[in-house]
């Protein structure tokens, strides 16, 4: 077990009027707890809002978690100061979605794979200097390309140099934001498959967050599934994609296009839209879309509980 | 039909790139080429070099000493006095040339001191927002409340007449200026998915700042710094010629102005050249300042 994730939740405060004062407040991850074994990919997909991204963020104490534990490697991150936090980073990193805004434009890619190794106090000039050549190499870029810019690359390879500075220190888990959501669907494959061949070169652990469902299938041994900043279900990823408790799963997963015309698929449409996560309905969050509502879920949130076989689900059925 | 079709290999290999044929496009290079394209740029950075060459050659323009009386008071611009002689027969050319070095000095030294001050102010009242963003804040519109000459003028008035003073006081008016451009700028950036990356890469503060906060940040800051050296010079002028800013018989523009007032008639040539002067360097920084504007605004770019 590298990472678990205990009751995680994290809120934003809503202010408002002349003096900025606090007049509610947002849900962004509600409750989250998960676990993530070493060496493992674990998917976590959702709608845009549904809090994955801060989960990831949080996670990493980007965003300082409202509460909840967060133990790697048997050690809460949360109980650390900010210095030991600093450190611990090595070990802890991030791939982001944007490989245009991620990149600073004032650096040039010498510069951006090596200043992780200098903050972390790794190696001196010229071991440095070898270490990013080698990177370049391993993310499959040239390495005359160190002393060029980021404005001077694609989409692509900005993502390949993204990739390279979360590898740059050795981490033992690395949190990838929507990696390859802003690239072509030619270039994704790539990076995907980059992804994975780093991970088994390096026993790497990704939490790898997502809102397509191909892209998580291809890559995840595990899929956790989140509705309006709760994990609504999370199993192994051949169990979840054939065997989907959760209404919510049942419906996203139905949605996924068959490249097969011929092929009359059942589309479970959802009527109306995902509440406000600053009000929350009373219960399951999902009852007001559910086909499947029952009384109790109005009142009684479900438990997040394994169904069997390491399979969770919330939901009263 | 697709039997014709070529298979499309999925990957292209990129083509080796041998060290020596690789163009690093560094974004000076780029700011390089767009400059010299950009025609107000090139010729406010003419007007303005001009200017400074003759401050420094100063010496070595004119055979006169800007202090040096004769007997030929009020004379028309000739082959000898090549701008005229004001009321007291000293050489109205060589005052105008040595004027440009009080021009530039005050310029420079006010304005790299308001950028210093209003920048640092700006960076922290920006990154670590809070109550040092409220006081500085406040202190800025405080300063920003007096119409900024009025303001120059009580300083001057508090402190005493003086060149430095002066320079001193026009320091201080422009502080709020480059302090909430610089505190604007820092918001911005400071969201930036790079800085958040540079956070969990591990970066202390201090290093987020000054490696990828500020360098992100100075821009705007060039451009406001060249288009207030033109204010710069203006206020210097304006204290001049109210009689708080250079003492006679140094020969500052404003100064010059104020003493050729009575005399506007009889020789117009006192007043001209000293104005002409002002409106020169103003015209020239503010040419240099909107062209650097346009060559760094990302819309500009392709």
């Amino acid at each position: 077990m590298l990472l678990q994730v205990h009751n995680l939740r994290k809120t934003f405060p809503i202010r408002g009027g002349l003096l900025g004062k606090k007049t509610g407040e947002i849900t962004a991850v509600d409750d989250v707890s998960f676990y993530v074994k070493k060496g493992e990919t674990l998917g976590l997909v959702g709608e845009s809002g549904c809090g994955k991204s801060t989960t990831g963020r949080a996670i990493l104490r980007l965003h300082e978690p409202t509460s909840g534990q967060i133990e790697f490697e048997g050690k809460s991150l949360l109980a650390l100061s900010e210095e030991e936090m600093r450190k611990a980073r090595r070990d802890l990193q991030m791939v982001f979605q944007d490989p245009f805004a991620s990149l600073n434009p004032r650096q040039k890619v010498m510069d951006i794979l090596e200043e992780p190794l200098i903050v972390h106090g790794m190696g001196n000039g010229k071991e440095r200097k070898e270490q990013v050549q080698e990177l370049l190499h391993l993310v499959g870029l040239n390495q005359s390309h160190a002393m060029r810019y980021p404005h001077q690359f694609s989409g692509g390879q900005r993502q390949r140099i993204g990739i390279a500075r979360a590898l740059s220190t050795k981490p033992k888990l690395i949190v990838a934001d929507e990696p390859v959501s802003a690239l072509d669907v030619s270039i994704q494959s790539q990076v995907l498959n980059l992804m994975a061949d780093l991970q088994e070169k390096f026993e790497l652990t990704y939490l790898f967050i997502a809102h397509d469902l191909s892209v998580v299938k291809h890559i995840s041994d595990r899929v956790g599934v989140m509705y309006l900043g709760r994990l609504v279900e999370l199993a192994d990823r051949d169990e979840l994609y054939e065997r989907p408790l959760h209404p919510y799963t049942q419906a996203l997963l139905s949605a996924v296009p068959v490249p097969d015309p011929d092929f009359q698929k059942q589309r479970i449409i959802l009527s109306g839209d995902v509440p406000s996560p600053a009000n929350p309905p009373k219960g399951c969050a999902f009852h007001p879309r559910c086909p499947h509502v029952m009384d109790i879920c109005k009142e009684v949130r479900p438990e997040f509980a394994d169904q069997g076989g390491g399979h969770f689900s919330a939901c009263h059925l | 039909m697709s039997a014709h079709i070529q298979p499309v290999p999925f990957t292209k290999p990129e083509p080796p790139i041998s060290p020596e044929k690789e163009i690093v496009e560094s974004p000076f290079r780029d700011f390089v080429r767009a400059f010299l394209r950009h025609r107000s740029a090139v010729i406010g950075s003419v007007i303005v070099l001009s200017f400074l060459l003759i401050a420094i050659l100063a010496p070595f323009i004119t055979s006169y000493e800007y202090t040096a009386r004769s007997q030929a008071l009020l004379q028309a611009p000739s082959v000898d006095h090549w701008f005229g002689t004001d009321e007291m027969g000293r050489d109205l050319f060589t005052r105008v040339i040595y004027g440009t070095r009080i021009s530039l000095w005050v310029g420079l030294f006010a304005i790299s001191g308001s950028i210093i001050v209003g920048s640092l102010l700006g960076l922290i009242a920006g990154f670590y927002g809070g109550w040092r963003d409220t006081m500085i804040s406040r202190i800025f519109d405080i300063l920003l409340a007096f119409p900024s000459i009025l303001l120059a003028i009580a300083i001057v008035a508090m402190l005493g007449r003086s060149l430095s003073n002066a320079l001193l006081a026009i320091a201080i008016i422009n502080i709020p200026t480059f302090g909430r451009l610089m505190r604007s700028r820092v918001l911005s950036v400071k969201s930036e998915d790079y800085i958040l990356a540079a956070r969990a890469m591990g970066m202390k503060n201090r290093r987020i700042l000054f490696h990828h906060i500020l360098p992100n940040c100075w821009t705007p800051i060039m451009v406001q710094g060249t288009l207030g050296f033109a204010t710069a010079v203006i206020e210097a002028a304006a204290l001049g010629f109210l009689g708080l800013g250079a003492q006679p018989p140094e020969p500052e523009w404003g100064t010059m102005l104020a003493d050729a007032r009575q005399y506007i008639q009889l020789a117009p040539w006192t007043m001209i050249f000293p104005g002409v002067a002002v409106a020169l360097t103003v015209l020239g920084f503010n040419l240099l300042g909107d062209g650097l504007r346009d060559i760094f605004d990302p819309r500009m770019k392709q």
